[in-house]
């Protein structure tokens, strides 16, 4: 139950400007879920991998870790730490190595991948926002979720986006109802999810149906037989952003597009201070139509 | 005229200055300029006061409306018009979701398209879409009529009581107990009627008429797949 | 010769005559069998839950001289104008329609005597409920019957209806029989066809757009009234939890034994859990957003005498309310119908076919010779008297606990007869200081 915000920008000079646009989005949408706030941003895919990790201790887990695990890899590692989470960046080659060490240190991975970055954290979306200086952030694609959480934890790792693959990411608003069977089935095929929250399980099946040779429209058209319940999810890739609602369509969505940039916000309020909206394309989304846009 | 500029004022006396307007006010002609997609806008009115809105609203916009028009120079969020009483809503744009919902009187325009469940469980309201209608519109409508110039979606018409359906495009789908109906000459005042107050060009005879075939007015087990 | 013994017929427990009559029913009409009520099974209840009173740890007052006071405020988040009660037991939404106009008359009539407030139900507010209610809750349901602009400000609360213990998730069925001029004219409906209650609001879906929705009701009535959210018992904790987050000032929890004027017998009997096992989760949430006794608390579902409204209060709630018990105080199920009873195929205490409208007690009816059967200020007045000795015992049992307040009293003032209602009600069992899953929550 939440509000999400989403913008693709189909012009380059604007990338400067994405979280800060993207951010006046999703501060518009606090009412919709005061519990927690995330943010997954895209930039220009580089040869490294990112990794972005989360600590309740960052003043003890991130001090020298770079160091460490640069010995522990044999190669080398950068760290940018951003308030309790740490953006590192260690060679492809190195980056399932890297996240195996990670989590061996107890430290909680948001997402990993060559382009996202992923911000999360329990509180409202501005107080979250400007604790990870997103405002200052640019890229070319970018989703935000604030949540309204339904039946699992208010945590940081209960906050979406959920990322279950390298790139990939999903929110959610809605709630599902046969999650804890797909689980099931999921773990069933060695995919591992690590909170109680129904989103995480909508965001693994999708992964693993891309893993098992599924296109992302096709593993977006399976959630809509394979997940029961009310959703409007909005997915997150290198190179673009995806769109479904389920058949019933109650949870809201309104989309936005002009020659500059594709957006999506629960409501039209999210939109109000995107430039050129007054003469965008503005729509609803379809019930099960998958939406998507890629560069 | 009358002006309220959101930019400055907060909601609550936004709605608390249109509600304290009496029928024996003359500031009958109101403004609100900058909603930028706020709930709740003009909810709530129960005298005849004009009030336009220059900008597109969120949820609920003229919520149980009685008496007022308002008029959106944008478009609307979900549930414009609820429950609305009496008067005249007209939307220059788009509206979101449950437009018209539970409306027990009034007319509500919108020049644009409604998304899903345009009209659900109407009572007496009379709605006219210009654009299309999105999927389970006119669910378990009542009473009223809903006049849609552009397409249907999927189910219209769903678990229909009395309201009348008038659609001039297609029908993507009649949901449960809806069915086509002849277009008698009653219909047709009804139909040119409407169409004139909302101001909406478009001949009666082009549109097709649908209704309750009331198989599910009284339990049967043979209709049980469709309950 | 003697003759050889033979086995007794025995019935099968797993079919017994109850499950075989109902499966021969259902054969022979194939509609599922509706009623009015709550769930009959036997449930975990407050019957099972005994307060320790006081002796020389604890001192009791007195009683009858030393103040124990029963007043509850509901709705003091937000409302301007909260509602101000006089006793914690309030009277639950019953409909005009599935009630007829003169047993509305009649709660309102009790309910302001005794200084507490009546619900209104699905279908609108009639003037014998508004006219005779000091007090009057109006209930914002999915069907959005009769609502409109001039009641809901003529309302003292609004009560936004999500689900009610019966049949949480489920809509409701009003037959033909009890859709007259006047009820079909409430709900704009044609006379005499069945009635089909949706399960989910028309226009929003989910807490946070419920929450957009309090705003709106809040602007349309210049933020005086309370808002209530009223939830079925099925999973307390976060149902609590979001309502408060949407922004209720009362949350309304429905344990399974709470009645409803129509719906599946299968829906009655298996959806939901026991009032008992409700309210600490509800509490629980409520504690844990640092808003219990803030938010309210209002509980219902098979609430019947003072010690239950004690012990619902001990528990953590505010407030309770009554329906079933309320119409029985007007004279519902009166073994003084029996013949009556008895020609209708059942007995005084079971009748629960109120959907039909053939209430011999004239309660359940739109029939108007069986409505002259009550006499709405004799049922008010015995209603009255009701309400009385439920906040009398509810006093005794709080005095002889040492309080002078009956919202004083707390878990820690009961003990528990069995395992269930001790792990339910998370109170230890009577003689230890254990409950089952102790240490967990």
């Amino acid at each position: 139950m939440c509000g999400i915000v989403g913008l693709f920008l189909k012009r380059d000079e604007l990338r400067p400007q994405l979280g800060d646009m993207l951010t006046d989005m999703l501060v518009k949408l606090t009412d919709r879920g005061p519990d927690s706030a995330g943010i997954a941003i895209y930039s220009q895919p580089g040869e490294d991998m990112k990794i972005t990790v989360q600590s309740d201790t960052p003043e003890a887990d991130f001090d020298g870790l770079d160091g460490t695990l640069s010995d522990a890899l044999g190669t080398g590692v950068t760290m940018r730490v951003v308030g309790n989470h740490a953006v590192i960046r260690v060679p492809a080659a190195s980056g399932a190595a890297a996240v195996a060490h990670l989590e061996t240190r107890g430290l909680r991975i948001m997402s990993a991948g060559t382009s996202i970055e992923i911000f999360k954290d329990v509180g409202l979306p501005r107080d979250v926002a400007e604790r990870f200086g997103i405002r200052g952030m640019g890229g070319s694609h970018a989703i935000g979720h604030t949540r309204m959480a339904t039946e699992s934890a208010v945590t940081t790792l209960g906050a979406h986006p959920f990322s279950t693959a390298p790139d990939q990411c999903l929110v959610h608003n809605g709630s599902l109802s046969n999650h804890n069977n797909v689980r099931r089935r999921l773990a069933k095929k060695g995919v591992r999810t690590r909170t109680d929250n129904d989103t995480e399980v909508g965001a693994a099946y999708i992964s693993s149906r891309i893993s098992e040779g599924a296109s992302l429209g096709e593993a977006l058209e399976g959630t809509l037989s394979d997940l029961d319940g009310f959703f409007t999810f909005v997915t997150g890739t290198r190179d673009g952003f995806g769109v479904v609602r389920d058949p019933i369509a109650c949870k809201p969505a309104v989309m936005a597009e002009t020659d500059d940039y594709v957006a999506f916000g629960s409501e039209y309020r999210a939109f109000a201070d995107l430039p050129g909206i007054d003469t965008a394309r503005v729509w609803e989304p379809e019930p099960a139509t998958v939406y998507f846009w890629e560069r | 005229m009358q002006s309220l500029d959101m930019a400055t004022t907060d909601l609550r006396e936004v709605n608390a200055t249109l509600q304290a307007q009496t029928s024996a006010s003359n500031q009958t002609e109101w403004v609100i300029d900058n909603p930028r997609g706020a709930h709740a806008v003009a909810v709530g009115l129960d005298t005849p006061i004009s009030v336009t809105v220059r900008g597109s609203t969120g949820y609920y916009c003229a919520g149980m409306n009685a008496g007022a028009t308002i008029h959106v120079q944008g478009s609307v969020g979900p549930g414009v018009a609820e429950n609305m009483m009496s008067g005249t809503v007209i939307v220059d744009g788009d509206a979101s979701q449950y437009a018209g919902a539970t409306g027990h009187g009034g007319l509500l325009v919108i020049r644009g398209n409604a998304s899903s469940r345009c009209g659900i469980s109407m009572k007496g309201i009379d709605i006219v879409v210009q654009g299309s209608v999105g999927h389970m519109s006119a669910f378990m409508a009542q009473k009223g009529t809903l006049v849609v110039l552009g397409d249907a979606g999927d189910a219209l018409g769903d678990s229909l009581y009395e309201a009348r359906l008038f659609v001039r495009g297609s029908v993507k789908s009649l949901g449960a107990d809806c069915v086509e109906k002849e277009m008698r000459a009653e219909h047709l005042d009804r139909l040119a009627d409407l169409l004139e107050r909302a101001g909406a060009d478009a001949k009666p005879s082009e549109f097709r008429r649908y209704g309750s075939a009331r198989r599910l007015y009284h339990f049967n087990i043979d209709h049980a797949d469709q309950y | 010769m003697t003759k050889t013994p033979t086995t007794e017929p025995r019935q099968s427990w797993t079919f017994s005559r109850e499950v075989n009559a109902e499966i021969r029913r259902a054969a022979a009409t194939g509609i599922y069998d509706i009623r009015g009520g709550g769930a009959k099974r036997r449930v975990p209840h407050f019957d099972d839950l005994l307060f320790l009173g006081a002796s020389i740890s604890r001192y009791p007052l007195e009683g009858y001289r030393e103040k124990c006071d029963t007043a509850v405020t509901l709705g003091t988040r937000f409302a301007k104008k909260p509602i101000e009660l006089k006793i914690p037991i309030t009277i639950a939404g019953m409909s005009f329609g599935s009630l007829s106009g003169p047993a509305k008359e009649a709660l309102g009539r009790g309910a302001s005597m005794a200084g507490t407030s009546t619900t209104t139900g699905d279908g609108g507010m009639t003037e014998e409920e508004r006219g005779h209610s000091e007090k009057l809750v109006y209930q914002y349901l999915p069907s959005r019957y009769g609502m409109n602009l001039t009641d809901l400000r003529r309302a003292d609360a609004i009560e936004v209806v999500v689900g009610q213990g019966a049949k949480p998730g489920g809509g409701g069925m009003l037959l033909g029989q009890k859709i007259t001029e006047r009820v079909a004219g409430m709900r704009d409906l044609p006379v005499g066809i069945d009635q089909r209650s949706a399960c989910r609001h028309p226009d929003w879906t989910g807490p946070d757009d419920l929450e957009i929705k309090i705003l709106e009701l809040r602007e349309i009535t210049g933020w005086e009234k309370p808002i209530y959210v009223k939830i079925g018992g099925a999973r307390p904790y976060y149902d609590t939890a979001l309502a408060v987050k949407s922004g209720a000032d009362v949350v309304v929890l429905d344990g399974m034994q709470g009645g409803t004027a129509a719906t599946q017998d299968v829906f009655i009997e298996h959806v939901g859990q026991p009032t008992l096992a409700c309210i600490r989760p509800a509490v629980q949430a409520l504690q844990d957003l640092g808003l219990h006794r803030e938010v309210q608390l209002v509980v219902s579902g098979g609430i019947r005498t003072g010690a239950d409204v004690a012990k619902a209060l001990a528990l953590g709630a505010d407030a309770v309310s009554i329906g079933t018990a309320a119409l029985i105080a007007l004279g519902d199920n009166d073994p003084k119908w029996e013949a009556e009873y008895n020609a209708l195929g059942t007995t005084a205490g079971a009748y629960d076919d109120w959907h039909e409208g053939r209430d011999p007690a004239g309660i359940t009816t739109q029939d108007p010779d069986l409505m002259k059967r009550l006499d709405p200020e004799a049922a008010g007045r015995r209603l009255r008297n009701y309400l009385n000795v439920m906040t009398l015992e509810c006093q005794t049992i709080a005095r002889a606990c040492g309080k002078s307040h009956v919202h004083n009293l707390e878990p820690e003032d009961l003990c528990a007869l069995t395992m269930e209602a001790a792990a339910m009600a998370r109170v230890p069992l009577a003689g230890t200081d254990w409950w089952p899953g102790k240490g967990q929550f």
